[in-house]
């Protein structure tokens, strides 16, 4: 905003509050040329008239009051490029706020600073701090039973996507992840046909169910399976934490089991984002949340065989 | 006496006056749904055109636009001919004006629930619609201030002045708003983007309260209040005072919709400070109605019409008063976002709007069909008091879940510095509310159900004397050539 255009603001804003003050002053008191306040001078529609009777004073001094107080206000809040004399700003009343709730924050929680999520997990006290944070934070797409939904992974199982350990758990949480599957149809249908699509879903179905017998489906797909997909989810299908890549061979899907939704997924592949929570959290708030996340997976299950597992 | 020939135009005023109560009906029956649809989610039953998203801005546009304007159109043209002694300029272009509006009414309520929406509130029909309703305002410009023009007293009655304001301001606010480029015959992109868009939208969002929900009433009120009390206006000069002032001030508001945004933190202090100065204008209608009833204060005893004016003119002044106090950023932290402003909303609407047209609808119908009275006093009395306790439970549900929202959303634990409520538990605190909300809303439409009735019957005892009303000569130091 140019200077130019502040001016014009402050000389509309002016000549408008003028305007309000002289409207009153010239109608405060009756010109002698006008009706007297008990007069009815003109008639309109056979008995409509009016009175010229007094502005009440309590009114005309309410006027006045909000109207200096809106001349103070914004000489001293600003209007356009003119900061005003109280020198405020929201954006810097917003940081001075955060920096003295940060300051206030680190000193409450440095009880908790520094310490690996699992072991804080054990303190009732941080873990009812990890809850409200996760309620406010992470309910909005895991659910506020951590639960999850299409798209979103429940946290209270034993599948962990991106590593179950305490450090991947807190490293996805501070840092947050970006799932890549790309969309294979094209790539599929070259290798395998029209079919290749639906015989490499009857494959990756059937690694879910082995006590099944393979269909013709699965057998075809298994062939498109080991060229493709193995890079990430691997020979068997167990999936790879490093990269995301999700164990097909148990019974949870991200995306849902239907045909529909794995159709999409390889014709459109997916990109699941979890955002990165410390530049907003910070790194003590981060862990107080972890410890929370962790109580609510069971924690049973050694990572199966065959898997490749991070740390 | 200055002997004057013909009749006034009455049918548009008979037309408009039916569909108010019609349109009445139809919105507030949508409100009520809608508010149902917010405690018992279910009811969309995933039918898209019944979602809450779609039915909401129907339900705004309907009461505002459908019955607000229709009863706007019957006051205005009403008061125009009756102050002016004179007829309306042209019955075609009343007839124009009267087809074109529920044409746009009928595309607004097909379109909205079919998900055709420029996204913005209030201003939601899609391009060719708004063509359409610019064609009609300018063809009622030309009807109402032509009619002034051939006006046969010198001075022009304050009621037209506020009516005045309130056509020019409306084709304006709406012509800017609505700037965009179409894609194609529903869809279109507005001409702002960012911020500015925001600006533009709230600069016509609450000047559309300003002009049409405010200014254009109180032209109402300058009618029907001397009309109905049978006394005269309490202060010319109050009148000339508070509604250059209104006009001048109200423009400044808008960005208090928009407090604690990216809007420059300059144009959010305007948008307050010039809302607090808008108190003083708006009270000054409200007085000036109120202190016309001096000396007649008895009359409320056994006039209904009356008291629906003037608890409107109450309404009028309580929520012209909670309006600055909400702009001003302390408070708007709190209630911004809340159910408090809904509760606002309902004051204004239901309280003022609703009111003073209902009242002016009571009180010109008989005179329009040449009746004493309407069919029966007692209905009008009981749709009194249906509507008034509906509008305080409606407004007294919503200021206890919006204040109790703003609490919740903003408390903070001082031990370990989180958040106390996550944002579901505000909800769930709230839900018992939306029942006291719906009951609040069923009680206000069953009063126009009761409205519905005793207009259907006034007009069947009216139905053999339907022959024009001669013009009434203007008195005679007031005549004009």
């Amino acid at each position: 905003m140019t200077s130019g255009w502040t001016w014009y603001v402050i000389a509309i804003v002016v000549i408008n509050l003028i305007g309000c003050v002289w409207l009153l002053r010239s109608n405060t008191r009756r010109n002698p040329s006008d009706p007297k306040p008990d007069e009815t001078s003109h008639v309109w529609d056979g008995d409509i008239t009016e009175y010229n009777k007094a502005l009440p004073r309590w009114w005309i001094n309410l006027f006045y009051i909000t109207i200096v107080f809106a001349v103070g206000y914004l000489v001293w809040f600003g209007v356009g490029t003119f900061r005003g004399y109280g020198h405020w700003s929201s954006e810097k009343e917003w940081a001075l706020d955060e920096a003295a709730e940060n300051a206030r924050l680190d000193d409450t929680l440095k009880l908790y600073a520094g310490k690996p999520i699992d072991e804080l997990a054990k303190n009732p006290q941080a873990v009812a701090i990890g809850r409200t944070i996760f309620l406010n934070r992470c309910a909005a797409c895991h659910g506020s039973t951590g639960r999850g939904a299409t798209g979103f992974p429940d946290l209270t199982d034993d599948i962990w996507h991106w590593g179950g350990t305490p450090h991947r758990i807190l490293e996805t949480i501070q840092e947050g992840r970006q799932a890549v599957m790309p969309a294979w149809a094209t790539t599929l249908t070259a290798q395998g046909g029209s079919t290749a699509v639906d015989d490499t879903i009857a494959y990756v179905l059937s690694l879910s169910k082995p006590a099944q017998p393979k269909d013709e489906a699965a057998e075809r797909g298994e062939k498109l399976f080991a060229t493709i997909c193995v890079a990430c989810h691997g020979p068997q299908g167990k999936g790879n934490q490093v990269v995301g890549a999700p164990d097909l061979t148990d019974s949870y899907w991200l995306y849902g089991s239907s045909r529909t939704s794995l159709r999409k997924t390889l014709n459109e592949g997916r990109q699941g984002v979890m955002p990165a929570w410390k530049p907003v959290l910070g790194d003590t708030r981060t862990r107080l949340v972890g410890a929370y996340v962790w109580t609510l997976s069971p924690h049973k299950d050694p990572p199966p065989a065959g898997a490749v597992v991070a740390e | 006496m200055v002997g004057v020939e013909g009749s006034y135009n009455d049918k548009v005023i008979r037309q408009f006056s039916v569909m108010t109560v019609v349109w009445g009906v139809v919105g507030m029956l949508v409100g009520v749904f809608i508010a149902a649809q917010l405690y018992w989610p279910a009811l969309n039953f995933d039918v898209p055109w019944l979602s809450y998203g779609r039915l909401r801005p129907l339900h705004t546009n309907a009461v505002i636009f459908a019955f607000g304007g229709c009863a706007l159109f019957a006051t205005s043209l009403y008061t125009v001919q009756r102050t002016c002694h004179v007829r309306l300029i042209s019955d075609k272009l009343a007839s124009f004006v009267f087809w074109g509006w529920q044409l746009v009414i009928v595309a607004a309520a097909v379109s909205l629930p079919l998900g055709y929406t420029q996204g913005k509130e209030y201003a939601e029909l899609e391009w060719p619609i708004d063509v359409l309703i610019t064609i009609v305002w300018v063809a009622y410009a030309v009807l109402f201030f032509g009619t002034i023009v051939k006006r046969k007293v010198k001075h022009i009655y304050v009621a037209n002045w506020f009516y005045g304001a309130y056509i020019i301001t409306i084709a304006l606010l709406h012509i800017v708003n609505n700037l965009a480029i179409p894609a194609g015959w529903m869809k279109s992109y507005s001409v702002y983007s960012g911020a500015v868009d925001a600006m533009v939208q709230w600069w016509y969002g609450h000047n559309a309260v300003g002009f049409f929900l405010t200014t254009a009433f109180l032209g109402m009120m300058y009618y029907f209040v001397p009309k109905q009390a049978g006394r005269p206006i309490y202060s010319y000069r109050l009148s000339i005072v508070h509604f250059w002032a209104l006009i001048a001030i109200y423009m400044w508001a808008g960005p208090h919709h928009l407090q604690y945004t990216a809007l420059p933190d300059w144009a959010q202090n305007l948008g307050m400070v010039f809302s607090l100065v808008l108190l003083a204008p708006s009270w000054g209608g409200a007085i000036n109605g109120i202190l016309t009833l001096s000396g007649v204060w008895y009359k409320l005893r056994t006039d209904p019409i009356l008291k629906f004016l003037v608890v409107s003119l109450s309404f009028y002044m309580m929520s012209t008063f909670e309006g600055p106090m909400m702009s001003i950023k302390t408070v708007n932290s709190l209630s911004h976002y809340t159910d408090w402003t809904i509760g606002h909303v309902h004051a204004g609407a239901l309280g003022w709007v609703a009111m003073i047209s209902i009242g002016s609808i009571y009180a010109m119908l008989p005179r329009l069909l040449r009746l004493p009275k309407m069919y029966s006093t007692k209905l009008i009395d009981t749709h009194f008091w249906l509507h008034t306790i509906g509008v305080v439970v409606y407004i007294a549900a919503m200021w206890i879940a919006g204040v109790t929202q703003g609490l919740m959303w903003r408390a903070t634990d001082p031990d370990t510095g989180t958040l106390v409520y996550s944002f579901v538990e505000a909800l769930n605190a709230t839900k018992p509310y939306y029942v006291f909300r719906l009951g609040g809303g069923l009680i206000v439409l069953s009063g126009m159900f009761v409205m519905a009735w005793n207009v259907f019957k006034t007009f069947r005892l009216a139905a053999a004397s339907t022959e024009p009303q001669p013009l009434l000569a203007p008195d005679a130091a007031d005549a004009r050539a």
